[in-house]
């Protein structure tokens, strides 16, 4: 992928993120206000459209922003190949990918 | 030939907020794996999910939690540092708006403590 399409890719991310991070900060400390437990998270999230569809969509973002954003870190600090490069950006995305839906799954289905 | 290089930015304010931001970042993507794997215990059940949360009542894992509230906060309004910087007319006072950005990332890790407590 040409570096332009990954700084725009890096940055609409970034975009969609800012409101998903503040509302996820609030329900952080709302919950943790709570006092955080499985049946605080789980009575919450279980069956609901909205907050699964709201996980989805942070879990595809931050996949694809931290993949990019690991790729840039390597290619600067670590100075590795373009090959290299783009395999860690792929398996890392998809790797986070994978495990972000997974636990989506396991919070808002019943 | 190698050319010498200007490091004297090293260590300035701007410079230090971009340090910040990416090495938050970098610790944000290693900590996500975790985090999702221990939301993916729901799948076998409420108990062991549970069990988990338990372990996080220690002040030790307490405190890690701060820093990582401390990070996601830093990392978004970093974030949007960056965004306004490349998006919107140059704005004096670039120094300020990331001492802000910090002072308030602080502030929000220490509403989450407060709640913690």
């Amino acid at each position: 992928m040409s570096a332009v399409r990954l700084y725009v890719w890096q940055r609409l991310t970034a975009v969609l993120m800012v409101p998903l991070i503040a509302v996820h900060l609030i329900v952080i400390i709302y919950a943790t206000n709570r006092g955080l437990s499985a049946a605080e998270i789980l009575g919450r999230t279980q069956g609901s459209v909205a907050w699964g569809l709201f996980y989805s969509l942070f879990v595809a973002a931050a996949s694809i922003h931290g993949a990019i954003g690991v790729r840039g870190v390597a290619r600067e600090w670590l100075g590795w190949r373009e090959t290299a490069l783009n395999r860690l950006m792929w398996i890392f995305g998809v790797v986070l990918l994978v495990l972000g839906l997974r636990a989506v799954f396991a919070v808002v289905v019943p | 030939m190698s050319h010498p290089h200007n490091t004297s930015y090293r260590g300035d304010r701007l410079w230090l907020a971009a340090m910040v931001h990416r090495v938050s970042g970098v610790l944000l993507a290693a900590f996500l794996p975790l985090h999702f794997l221990v939301l993916g215990l729901a799948i076998e059940g409420e108990g062991q999910l549970d069990g988990f949360l338990q372990w996080t009542k220690t002040p030790l894992v307490k405190f890690a939690e701060t820093g990582l509230v401390l990070l996601l906060a830093i990392h978004l309004l970093g974030g949007i540092r960056v965004l306004v910087i490349e998006n919107m007319p140059w704005r004096d006072g670039q120094k300020r708006m990331a001492t802000l950005a910090a002072a308030a990332a602080v502030c929000i890790a220490g509403v989450f403590l407060v709640a913690l407590l």
